[in-house]
């Protein structure tokens, strides 16, 4: 294969996707998943034999085009955002706290 | 008094919700003693079936109570102070929604979803939180971080998936009805392998809002029941266009009460040869031949069709699906809520590998790794792009087939429920599950699993496949299906 859709996939492969996904993966989960998504994606590989000249894309099948709603400000109570906020691991002065992403 | 004696024999939480909201109405029974009859039967049996995750008892006898009090002051209602159960990824306020995933162990939604608020509106009553694969991902529950939910049948065998927890608890009379989710399956298959009723709506029929979501383009949330009527009935409160969800349709709800009363002499039903070769089990495919005479007994005419790229079905299914999910399954990153491992993390990037990669279970992982994959720059056009073409492909031969009929009939699943651990060393094994079932749903047709009879000890279902939003014709062939067979009756020995 040149193409390389049916080749194994390598580890740096998989360690590229991880990174991609934001996954950390154990080596023993990297060497599984490798052999695991090489077995499925080369059963998918048989849609390269459907002609599809001419075809749209389907990406929904409702036929709606553009449901639009008026873009208000809606009012939630206090009880609801903190409820919503109480999740969070870490808030401060009702906002989410994340890490530093800038050094 | 020769009718409480009956109520003694038949025990309260084995009735179906037209059955329990007739004694309600004559004041036979109240919403509290079927409420506590469904929580004594969870209790007894759940245990052994590992069907729900969490069971809010206190709440629901609060409900019932509500129920009642309504009923008192002149309100009816078809839902009103009938208990069930909702799958674990369908949201509910102040109740834990963990999606079967480690990442939302502790996740308590702030909302309701659009469907639980119809329910709530309807009276009727929350008994208890579902298992399922996690996140849906599955075939067999067994993907649940939270154990495997066994059939309740053969308490060795699968539940199917991934609304395993919810077909169990309706096959065991742990509830009345439950409430289920469908991406490719997730309805029907667990309908056919406990032997209950199993409805996935037309796609926009019903709001997916407040659902955890996985394949947007797919996912829609259905009823499971104990008979047809039931399953009419509990649509209707869940069907209509919604707000909160864009991709809902402003279709016309049909009168399923009086739609399932005519008979179905002179109905034509297509037969896809596809659906009837390798891969399906003689003893169902005899069950399936049987229904058919059946059917053919009652008046309806059976054509032969074709659907040539029905064996593209799963392929394009788990590229379109992982794609999905990998971005779906994005916002669950340890910041906002869910499991975080945020102390002692250096920087953001870490929080999201270290929270995401032990928050999710094997299967999620796979499926966000391969949906990425997917996506990925070099690959979007072999796979994300060939896999919708072949979709529009799947829904215009599905679509101009039944042009010619009324709906299709096909088996729900190609045998019947298998060995827990069979199947799960073996991801792909798993996917090709799926076969029968992801052409109605990538083509967003209705489909549902009726019970058709029993392989082995097992039961199995047919699925009819309508024409879009036309859910009526599902439940009249399956209701008059029901009044002259006895299968959708028969009961679990737990």
């Amino acid at each position: 294969m040149t193409n390389g859709i049916n080749m194994k996939l390598t580890k740096q492969e998989i360690e590229h996707v991880a990174k991609l996904a934001r996954l950390e993966l154990s080596e023993e989960e990297i060497e599984k998943f490798g052999s695991q998504l090489s077995g499925v994606l080369d059963y998918i590989d048989q849609l390269k034999e459907v002609d599809v000249t001419g075809i749209e894309p389907t990406a929904q099948v409702t036929g709606l085009v553009n449901a639009w709603r008026e873009d208000v400000v809606e009012y939630c109570d206090t009880e609801i955002r903190e409820a919503a906020l109480s999740q969070a691991p870490e808030i401060e002065e009702h906002q989410v706290k994340v890490k530093r992403i800038l050094e | 008094m020769t009718f409480r004696y009956a109520l003694c024999v038949m025990r309260l939480n084995e009735l179906t919700i037209k059955e329990a909201q007739e004694l309600m109405a004559k004041g036979e029974i109240t919403s509290v003693e079927l409420t506590k009859a469904c929580l004594e039967r969870i209790d007894e049996v759940n245990e052994k079936l590992n069907a729900c995750l969490t069971v809010c008892k206190s709440e629901a006898l609060r409900e019932a109570e509500m129920a009642d009090e309504r009923r008192a002051s002149g309100e009816v209602g078809e839902l009103l102070g009938i208990p069930y159960i909702a799958k674990d990824n369908i949201l509910t306020k102040g109740i834990r929604t963990t999606a079967a995933s480690k990442i939302l162990e502790n996740y308590i939604a702030p909302y309701d979803a659009t469907i639980i608020v119809r329910l709530k509106e309807a009276g009727a009553v929350l008994l208890a939180k579902a298992n399922l694969d996690e996140f849906a991902h599955g075939a067999s529950t067994e993907n649940s971080a939270f154990g495997v939910t066994h059939n309740p049948y053969d308490l060795d065998r699968v539940a199917g998936g991934s609304s395993g927890g919810p077909a169990a608890a309706v096959a065991a009379d742990m509830c009345i009805f439950a409430l289920g989710t469908d991406t490719g399956g997730s309805i029907r298959c667990p309908a056919s392998f406990c032997g209950i009723t199993g409805l996935k709506p037309t796609y926009g029929r019903s709001s997916r809002f407040g659902l955890v979501a996985m394949t947007s383009s797919t996912d829609v949330p259905g009823p499971m029941t104990k008979t047809v009527v039931d399953a009419a009935i509990v649509q209707k409160f869940i069907s209509g266009k919604d707000k909160y969800d864009s991709t809902t349709v402003d279709e016309k709800i049909d009168d399923y009460g009086s739609e399932i009363k005519k008979d179905i002499k002179g109905l034509k039903i297509g037969i896809p040869e596809e659906y009837f070769t390798e891969g399906l089990d003689k003893e169902v495919a005899e069950l399936i031949n049987r229904a058919i005479e059946k059917l053919t007994g009652l008046g309806v005419e059976f054509v032969k069709v074709s659907l040539p790229h029905t064996k593209y079905g799963v392929p394009v299914y788990y590229i379109i699906t992982p794609s999905e999910v990998s971005s779906n399954l994005a916002r669950h990153d340890g910041i906002r809520y869910g499991y975080s491992v945020h102390d002692g993390a250096k920087d953001l990037a870490e929080v999201y590998l270290k929270s995401r990669g032990q928050g999710f279970g094997p299967e999620a992982k796979r499926r966000i790794m391969l949906g990425t994959y997917a996506l990925s720059a070099g690959y979007f056009d072999a796979y994300y792009l060939q896999a919708q073409k072949v979709r529009t492909k799947i829904k215009e031969e599905m679509d101009k087939e039944l042009e010619k009929v009324d709906c299709l009939l096909t088996p729900t699943a190609p045998h019947v429920a298998f060995k827990i651990g069979e199947k799960a060393a073996d991801p792909l094994q798993m996917y090709l599950e799926d076969i029968f079932v992801t052409g109605a749903s990538l083509a967003g047709l209705p489909a549902i699993s009726v019970p058709c009879g029993f392989a082995n000890g097992m039961p199995a279902g047919f699925q009819l496949i309508g024409k879009r939003f036309d859910e009526k014709t599902l439940f009249r062939i399956g209701h008059n299906y029901q009044q002259a067979t006895e299968w959708h009756k028969q009961k679990p020995n737990i």
